[in-house]
């Protein structure tokens, strides 16, 4: 948030180096350290461990300290919105668009993608155990009207679990829908107690799966599933030039840095219980352009 | 109590293996302890220091409307943590009018929705002690001469033990609230596993969340002995009989 205190630092540590200082630079570091980046985010990259471990790596690589907030993809939008946090990782490619539309993020980058998949009770009630359709299997649920309990907290997932309705071409209501409202894990334990199916994310689901009585019934595209169910996280700064106060600086290295082949290697490297949560996808010999503008953007629109 | 904690951990590892990535440590139990009492004693503090004169005042005068004021001083009582969070939150935030502190996600935000929150309790239930001490005690004080503070004093010492109440339960409504510290502090803690605003309730939050209730419920227990312990100690203090 202090960015004139670090751009001093960066200046100060620069001259002290130029004039052949040892000390002077160790000074700059020390004033770098006192340097917060605010990083507000999904609970799902938050509560698999795995922004724990990339956060350890940059702060040891720059020396200043992450602070994460976990909240939700809607939530965490909009604490970016309104200029109170660097830089924003979420999961919801319409929001996000939203969002760099609006003017509110500069410089988005695709980062990582896991997939959803439907997990249920072992009875499946709704016979929908290994279909290679999520529409059919969200028809199928809606039509037997299987206990089915959404997220409704405008996290990425409820977005995708919204998306997925929609192509459906259900109108999700009654009694046996239910909007908890809550974050992922308190989903699926209400979802295992229920018992009834729900949307999630693979990381969660792996990380939870000992706690867990239901499990997966229609797998996601890491394992062959539908497209539909395609996760991906994309990370987005704060626009400098909405909100002066962010520290931009910092929010572009910590892109850099989890963009970078370091980064992507502790994304690809971290497992639970022998599984890879997240498929790093910010590199490429063929890079993705669309991954800097809103999906779908044109020149002709500015 | 600590050190009984970390005997207890490796049983609920067994339970649920997540815990094992989870620094569950000596350290991240110290800190968001430290976080929690940080935070509510000086909430508690500032509340009592603005509570117990404002109870004083009001309780010593009759005014007009003095019922009015106290119906809202008992509906703050009330005030919904979530609501508070988000009054605060729009204070501190960015655009807020208090933006340029830059106090979103801090310990002073929590200290100023713990405040917030604390306030009418203890500024309720003092009035209510002050009130019930009977005008005689006051009238005494006054013949024998006494200046206004000595017989606010006097007031004071009589009713101490309905003060004591007043801040105890001031300090249980800040301690164990979940809503508007999440919102205002943002439940942080470092990469390193040490808690920047991730308090009790908070860490209890966050683990219920992920479905992990037997460390949510271990750390419930801490909390209580916390409260329990502070309660003992005030009580004590107060020369109560415990």
């Amino acid at each position: 948030m202090h960015r004139r205190a670090f751009l001093t630092a960066v200046a100060g540590g620069t001259t002290a180096a130029l004039a052949g200082c040892t000390g002077g630079n160790e000074e700059g570091n020390a004033d770098i350290l006192g340097e917060t980046l605010t990083l507000t985010t999904t609970t799902s990259t938050y509560d698999t461990g795995l922004l724990d471990e990339l956060n350890i790596a940059f702060e040891d690589r720059y020396g200043v300290a992450v602070r994460t907030v976990a909240q939700g993809t809607g939530a965490a939008l909009e604490t970016g919105r309104a200029g109170d946090s660097d830089v924003v990782l979420v999961h919801a490619r319409s929001l996000e668009d939203a969002f760099l539309r609006d003017g509110y993020g500069v410089n988005r980058r695709d980062l990582m993608f896991n997939d959803f998949v439907v997990v249920g009770p072992e009875e499946d009630p709704a016979g929908i155990d290994g279909m290679e359709d999520a529409t059919e299997a969200f028809q199928a649920i809606a039509e037997t009207e299987s206990t089915f309990v959404s997220r409704g907290d405008n996290s990425g997932t409820h977005n995708k679990e919204l998306e997925i309705w929609d192509e459906a071409g259900v109108e999700p209501d009654g009694q046996w829908y239910r909007e908890a409202g809550s974050g992922m894990g308190e989903v699926l334990n209400q979802a295992n107690q229920t018992p009834g199916y729900t949307l999630a994310d693979r990381g969660t689901v792996i990380s939870q799966q000992s706690t867990l009585d239901i499990s997966t019934r229609v797998e996601g595209p890491i394992e062959d599933g539908p497209e539909l169910l395609a996760n991906p996280y994309g990370i987005v700064a704060v626009n400098p030039e909405v909100h002066e106060n962010v520290n931009y600086d910092l929010a572009m290295s910590y892109i850099g840095f989890i963009t970078s082949r370091d980064g992507q290697r502790i994304i690809a490297d971290y497992t639970i219980e022998g599984e890879q949560l997240f498929f790093p996808e910010a590199l490429s010999d063929d890079p993705n352009f669309q991954q800097y503008v809103p999906e779908g953007w044109t020149p002709d629109e500015a | 109590m600590i050190d009984l904690v970390s005997s207890v951990v490796p049983i609920v590892d067994g339970i649920t293996p997540l815990i094992i990535d989870f620094p569950v440590e000596r350290t991240y139990l110290e800190s968001i302890i430290y976080v929690s009492l940080y935070v509510s004693l000086i909430a508690i503090v500032l509340s009592t220091l603005v509570s117990l004169p404002t109870a004083m005042l009001i309780g010593f005068s009759e005014f007009p409307g003095k019922g009015f004021v106290v119906a809202l001083i008992n509906t703050g009582m009330g005030f919904p943590s979530v609501v508070v969070g988000l009054v605060v939150l729009f204070a501190v935030s960015n655009q807020g009018p208090l933006g340029t502190f830059d106090l979103m996600f801090t310990k002073e935000a929590m200290i100023m929705s713990q405040f917030v929150l604390a306030t009418p309790v203890i500024t309720g239930v003092s009035l209510a002690a002050v009130s019930s001490i009977e005008d005689g005690v006051r009238d005494a004080a006054y013949a024998m001469g006494g200046t206004r503070l000595d017989v606010a004093l006097v007031t004071i010492k009589e009713a101490r033990y309905g003060i004591m109440t007043a801040v105890l339960a001031g300090l249980g409504r800040a301690i164990s609230e979940v809503g508007s510290v999440l919102i205002v502090g943002g439940n942080i803690a470092g990469a390193d596993g040490s808690s920047v605003t991730r308090t009790l309730t908070t860490a209890i939050q966050l683990e219920a969340r992920q479905g992990r209730f037997e460390l949510a419920m271990l750390l419930g227990v801490i909390l209580l002995t916390l409260v329990l312990l502070i309660n003992a100690v005030v009580l004590r203090l107060g020369g109560g009989r415990i």
